[in-house]
């Protein structure tokens, strides 16, 4: 049985459906990434996974269990399991780095204070920014955010990590740090499902790859099939014109 | 000109200097009250605008019509208003009560506006990124919204309290013995109108001046980026 199973989702921004009819799966311990065009629908379905945008049929299993998006419980649940990063880092502007890491394990998911900030701490070192706890984001890098939303995303303790183009908001020499830790996590055996335009990392971390057009799956299989030897006009297209340059 | 001379010591009294002290006060606590209230109901009625769902419609459409009319009405006419409705109902309410329920209407109306605005203008994806962890929309818009918020609502805010101290005038038009009530009092009794009312001038200069400072130094301190930093640490400790 698969962790993740998405299963012919469709998504919509207000009367627009942007996902029509999205399948793919994902293996506990597994890197999966999504990549196509810009437009394509691959941040919404990072988005319709945490609840962030609305899931109007289809439905998604965690170890074989439905979740049903219209039950705001159910909702909380994926949210428990499921953290995501987004491009724009999004930390809260108003905390320093350590509050912006340990305030929903201790206010939202009620573990002990203490716990929480050792465990934060240990994070922040995975990322390399254990001196940087007092900083605001503001004072931070675009990098160094990123790291912090990382860590902020790992102390939720999620069974999968979704990250939605991590690295494209970044200046190129900030982009390997990014990399190198979520490498490292995917070294530790944590579940990923990736969105990113890095087709040199998606190709070395994922053993699987989704190719996403105009809200479809279009094709999907291991990163050497789908970069080498796409079978759609579609793929061989996009990835025509980003490989060349 | 003479008149006004003679007059000075019959008009500079402790007496009359009382009277006009408890006046001000009558002013600035209304002032005070009405904004206060005006401020904490303008978050609820903004938290209840921002309801979701269908089932929300009708409180959403009521928060919307609430500001929408009290912003569209002259406060002199909420005045009579509330002062005609409330006598309806019961005859004990005090003017100065009836003139504080008035005024709280009004400033709900106007503050919820400038909220509005503040909570607006904190980025979705900062509201975004708390959903997704869980937070409930209360704990959103305490924990991350509010803060953030605070530096654009403030400035505004006090602004709003400054001008409004002026308005307040209006309710010398029931009786309130406030500065204007006092001031057209102390007219009747046969004092000159330029000494009087140059006087009344001047309490209410000497009310709203310190305010609208604070508020300048407000607007300058919260403009950096990290004023909204020192903000958190007054507001939420
Ligand atoms: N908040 C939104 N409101 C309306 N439409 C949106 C919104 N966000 C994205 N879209 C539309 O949904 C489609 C898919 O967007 P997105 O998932 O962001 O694509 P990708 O991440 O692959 O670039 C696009 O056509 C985009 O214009
Ligand atoms: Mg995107």
């Amino acid at each position: 049985m698969p962790h993740l199973a998405v299963n012919d989702v469709c998504a919509k921004y207000g009367s627009l459906e942007v996902l029509h009819g999205i399948g793919f799966e994902v293996d506990r311990g597994e890197v999966v990434s999504l990549v196509g065009p810009s437009g394509s629908g691959k941040s919404t379905v990072l988005r319709a996974l945490v609840g962030l945008t609305p899931v109007t049929s289809g439905h998604v299993e965690v170890d074989g269990k439905k979740i049903d998006y219209g039950s705001s419980q159910a909702v909380k649940a994926a949210r428990d399991r499921m953290a995501i990063v987004f491009q724009q880092y999004n930390l809260f502007q108003n905390m320093n780095v350590m509050r912006n890491v340990t305030l929903a394990p201790i206010k939202i998911k009620g573990r002990p204070k203490a716990q929480v900030e050792a465990k934060a701490i240990e994070l922040l070192d995975l990322v390399g920014l254990s001196e940087k706890r007092d900083a605001y984001p503001d004072q931070l890098s675009g990098g160094q955010q990123q790291r912090v939303a990382i860590a902020r995303a790992l102390a939720l303790e999620p069974e999968i990590l979704l990250l939605d183009e991590v690295t494209s908001a970044l200046d190129p020499e900030l982009v390997n740090e990014v990399l190198d830790t979520i490498r490292r996590l995917a070294r530790e055996g944590m579940t990923m499902i990736l969105v990113s335009h890095e087709m040199s990392f998606v190709r070395e971390v994922s053993s699987k790859v989704i190719f996403m057009d105009d809200g479809k799956v279009v094709e999907s299989g291991p990163p050497a099939e789908i970069f080498d030897t796409p079978k759609s006009e579609r793929a061989r297209d996009f990835f025509g014109k980003i490989l060349r340059h | 000109m003479e008149r006004i001379w003679e007059q000075l010591p019959r008009f500079f009294t402790a007496g009359n200097m009382g009277l006009l002290a408890d006046a001000a006060l009558h002013t600035l606590s209304m002032t005070f009250v009405g904004c206060l209230a005006g401020f904490v109901f303008a978050f609820v009625l903004v938290f209840l605008r921002q309801t979701p769902g269908m089932w929300a419609a009708p409180l959403r459409m009521v928060c919307i019509l609430y500001v929408e009319v009290f912003r569209r009405i002259p406060f002199l006419v909420v005045i009579y208003l509330v002062l005609f409705f409330i006598q309806a109902v019961t005859t004990d309410a005090s003017l100065f009560t009836i003139a504080v329920v008035a005024i709280c209407i009004y400033a709900i109306a106007y503050t919820a506006e400038i909220v509005r605005g503040g909570i607006e203008s904190v980025p979705l994806t900062q509201v975004e990124a708390a959903r997704a962890m869980n937070f409930s929309r209360l704990q959103t818009l305490v924990m991350v919204v509010l803060p953030q918020a605070m530096p654009v609502i403030i400035p505004p805010a006090i602004a709003f309290a400054v001008s409004f101290i002026k308005d307040t005038a209006l309710v010398s038009q029931i009786g309130v013995f406030e500065l204007t009530f006092r001031g057209k009092e102390l007219n009747n009794k046969g004092f000159s109108g330029i000494l009087v009312f140059g006087t009344i001038a001047m309490s209410y200069f000497i009310i709203s001046f310190p305010l609208s400072m604070l508020g300048q130094y407000l607007e300058k301190r919260l403009a950096t980026p990290r004023g909204e930093r020192r903000l958190r640490k007054i507001w939420i400790p």
